[in-house]
């Protein structure tokens, strides 16, 4: 399945000091204590390995070479002999750095954590006076001059974050969540000393700090959430193959990082594998398989001068292929350039949460200035109305707004991820949920976009699977997938390009192409097998593209929840017209070229339509970044990958539906968190403004607020347990 | 309640310890790989070689 045993592997290689190499691998299939200590065992005592360190959660494994000897094809092998798959991470794109931001947000938390705690130590005595008890006005004093030098740094320092995204916000004239709860912050604590100077009893030191310890909690976990869809989506493109088997002057294949091919350079692809740039034959003959590119999915022959695009997959002969640069390409670069506009547009839409920090901010700002202006009208004094204006910013700060999102879809992500999807962001599953019509690329998306043998079970079958065994080719492949678990041929050898010979049950047979076996090709748009024993009339096999299995129930399935569904494809009318009709899609057009793909989408969208794009092809890789939401399988072009918000693995396109579920009780959700906030600050804010509150009552409705908010999300996992 | 004034630094002190043991764990990426470490002690020869 690797390159390994061709070619040389040093571009992989990261050489950040003289003398010693870094190589970083994405192992598959090790779980458990065991592999990886018999992984870092078999790795280390290899020649010219000075450390291996496996991480079992990230499944990435570093390997460190000291000395000029470094070979990843030794360490490849050694993990492959272990029975475990291993990929070349791209020294260009794999961030080996430690996420940075997620150690700072966790150091805000700890600290944060820490000034919530430790303020305890002396608000509680506070309390208990506050109730009457006995409590000297001079002994209370100290105890807030020491919650003072508790809170104040801690709080400085845990909300750089916060009070950094506040000032960007204003200055951009906009305010978002960050701006109420750092105006609430920074007033506190100002309050709060210039009462304690004057020997008071309002200061609220430690509600500032436990506000912005909630508050950290919910900016963790979306960073979480974000942090490890980021790696996921990662690794899925690690598993692309990323190699290119560049020639050199001499004729030494070199497996390099795909980035680093340029233009001239010569590439070889063997039988089975993906065109990694685009470029022109330069040698050999074969036949490729576009569907990918183009939608189209009938094969087309090449032979040297015939151009071939990235991601076309080879299906016959070793080509060797001198490579373009892509934006020479202008198809290609048209679709990059709607891909980044369409990267803006999406940029623009609104999150729920500051759809809430909207209508927030200038109600609850309103409401503290009214209450200051008003109670010092009323003749309450400055003092006591400013204590006032500065309990309603407190207990009206968005504690349990900001956890009300990030909550949710923290849940409604580990839910997704269990299934299989991938979710790239919170804002992804916003969009989805609003999702109401849905637009369906045909090849690799209605169906399994690769070759399935056509027809039953034939005796021959049986016979030619024993040659097909022996073979990569993806016919020979997809042949065995039908066939079944069975014996392989003797003495078979492939003829690249041609087909595979050898012994079935002891009579010399050949499988491979028309001419392989002397027959006359059938050009009927399928790809096709032949299959023979010497002397007798060869038998032939065909192949095409089918549906997947549950795509007629998926499409009833978007139906029935009242969303819209329509075929775009870039395949012929012909074999649009058969899959939609079997999948039962009313809607479909056909012959789209990817710019009328990503028009269609325009259109739809000016029309009022919020489009769920699900595509897998570079094809539909501007529409996908164009629509309100996009999917791509697993399976797709890392183009396609990119553009898409949600990635499915595995083969039921039901997921699409699973998605828009999650996705929607997750709104169901957030919305019903924002209901309850805005039901416990109609309460909470009155309070404030007849001078209810006291530091007790407002960090119990502070936490209590919170905690039902975080209840509420955890809900979305009782619900898939049931 | 002059006690007071001699507890609270040393309990403040103590709590500083664990937040600047927390800093370190942090810095030094002790949660980078949370699964493996718990495997790790398990293993005999777990640290034998250096952390690249």
């Amino acid at each position: 399945m690797t390159v390994v045993d061709q070619a040389e592997l040093s571009g992989f290689l990261r050489r950040d000091r003289p003398g010693a190499a870094q190589l970083e691998l994405l192992v598959r299939g090790a779980r458990c204590a065991a592999c990886m200590a018999s992984i870092e065992r078999g790795v280390a005592a290899l020649p010219g390995v000075s450390a291996a360190r496996f991480n079992l959660t990230t499944g990435k494994l570093s390997v460190i070479f000291s000395g000029e000897r470094a070979d990843p094809r030794d360490v490849i092998r050694t993990v492959e002999d272990l029975g475990y798959g291993a990929t070349l991470f791209d020294p260009n794109t794999a961030s080996a750095q430690a996420d940075e931001e997620g150690r700072r947000l966790a150091l805000a938390l700890g600290v944060a954590g820490f000034g919530a705690g430790n303020v305890m130590m002396f608000s509680v005595p506070i309390w208990a006076g506050l109730f009457g008890q006995e409590l000297e006005p001079a002994t209370r004093t100290i105890m807030y001059w020491l919650s003072a030098i508790i809170a104040t740094p801690c709080a400085l320092y845990a909300g750089q974050t916060i009070f950094r995204s506040a000032w960007k916000s204003l200055r951009r004239g906009r305010a978002n969540m960050d701006v109420p709860i750092s105006v609430g912050v920074l007033l506190t604590l100002g309050v709060s000393f210039s009462e304690t100077l004057q020997h008071g009893r309002h200061a609220y030191f430690d509600a500032a700090v436990m506000l912005l310890f909630l508050l950290l909690i919910g900016r963790w976990m979306d960073h979480q959430l974000r942090a490890k869809a980021a790696s996921a989506a990662r690794d899925l493109m690690a598993l692309q193959a990323p190699i290119a088997r560049r020639l050199d002057r001499a004729g030494v294949e070199h497996g390099v990082p795909v980035g680093e091919v340029r233009v001239d350079d010569l590439v070889v692809i063997a039988p089975g594998e993906r065109t990694p740039v685009d470029g022109i034959v330069a040698e050999g003959a074969s036949v490729v398989d576009n569907a990918l590119i183009t939608g189209e999915t009938s094969p087309w022959p090449v032979s040297p001068g015939s151009p071939v695009h990235a991601g076309a997959l080879n299906l016959d002969g070793r080509l060797i292929v001198r490579a373009r640069a892509a934006v020479e390409d202008s198809a290609l670069a048209a679709i990059a350039r709607l891909m980044e506009a369409g990267a803006q547009s999406r940029s623009t839409y609104v999150r729920l949460a500051d759809k809430a920090a909207a209508i927030y901010v200038p109600v609850v700002h309103g409401l503290a200035l009214a209450t200051f202006v008003g109670g010092w009208l009323l003749g309450l004094g400055p003092r006591e109305a400013l204590i006032r204006a500065a309990a309603v910013l407190i207990i009206t700060c968005p504690c349990a707004l900001g956890l009300a999102v990030p909550a949710v879809q923290i849940a409604a992500s580990g839910r997704l991820f269990r299934k299989g999807i991938l979710v790239k962001s919170g804002a992804a599953l916003e969009r989805l949920a609003e999702v109401n019509y849905v637009v369906l690329d045909k090849t690799g998306v209605l169906t399994t976009g690769r070759p399935e043998l056509l027809g039953g079970l034939t005796p021959a079958l049986a016979d030619a699977a024993q040659l097909a065994r022996a073979s990569r080719h993806p016919l020979a492949r997809s042949l065995v997938r039908a066939a079944g678990p069975g014996p392989v041929a003797a003495a078979a050898r492939e003829t690249a390009g041609q087909g595979v010979s050898g012994l079935v049950d002891g009579r010399p047979a050949r499988l491979g192409r028309a001419s392989f076996l002397g027959a006359e090709a059938a050009s009927r748009g399928e790809s096709e097998f032949w299959f023979g024993f010497d002397g007798e009339a060869p038998v032939r096999f065909a192949f095409a593209d089918t549906l997947r299995a549950d795509a007629a129930e998926t499409i009833a399935a978007l139906v029935k929840r009242g969303l819209d569904v329509e075929v775009l494809s870039g395949d012929t009318a012909g074999a649009v017209i058969r899959t939609c009709e079997a999948a039962g899609v009313a809607h479909y057009r056909s012959c789209l070229t990817p710019l009328d793909k990503a028009a269609a989408i325009d259109a739809l969208k000016t029309g009022g339509r919020k489009v769920l794009m699900v595509g897998d092809g570079l094809n539909d890789a501007a529409a996908l970044a164009r629509a309100s939401a996009s999917m791509a399988p697993g399976a797709a072009m890392d183009a396609s990958q990119n553009a898409a918000d949600l990635v499915f693995e595995g083969e039921a396109l039901m997921s699409v539906v699973d998605a828009i579920d999650i996705a929607r009780a997750a709104r169901a959700r957030a919305l019903e968190n924002f209901g309850f906030s805005a039901l416990y600050n109609l309460v909470a804010a009155p309070a404030a403004i007849i001078g209810l509150i006291n530091p007790l009552i407002s960090a119990i409705a502070m936490s209590g607020s919170s905690l039902v908010v975080t209840l509420n999300a955890l809900r979305m996992n009782l619900e898939a347990r049931r | 309640m002059t006690i007071i004034l001699v507890l609270a630094p040393i309990s403040l002190g103590l709590a500083l310890v664990g937040l600047g043991a927390f800093w370190w764990t942090v810095k030094s990426g002790q949660y980078d790989d949370p699964a493996g470490d718990a495997s790790r002690i398990l293993n005999d020869h777990s640290d034998d070689q250096p952390i690249p």
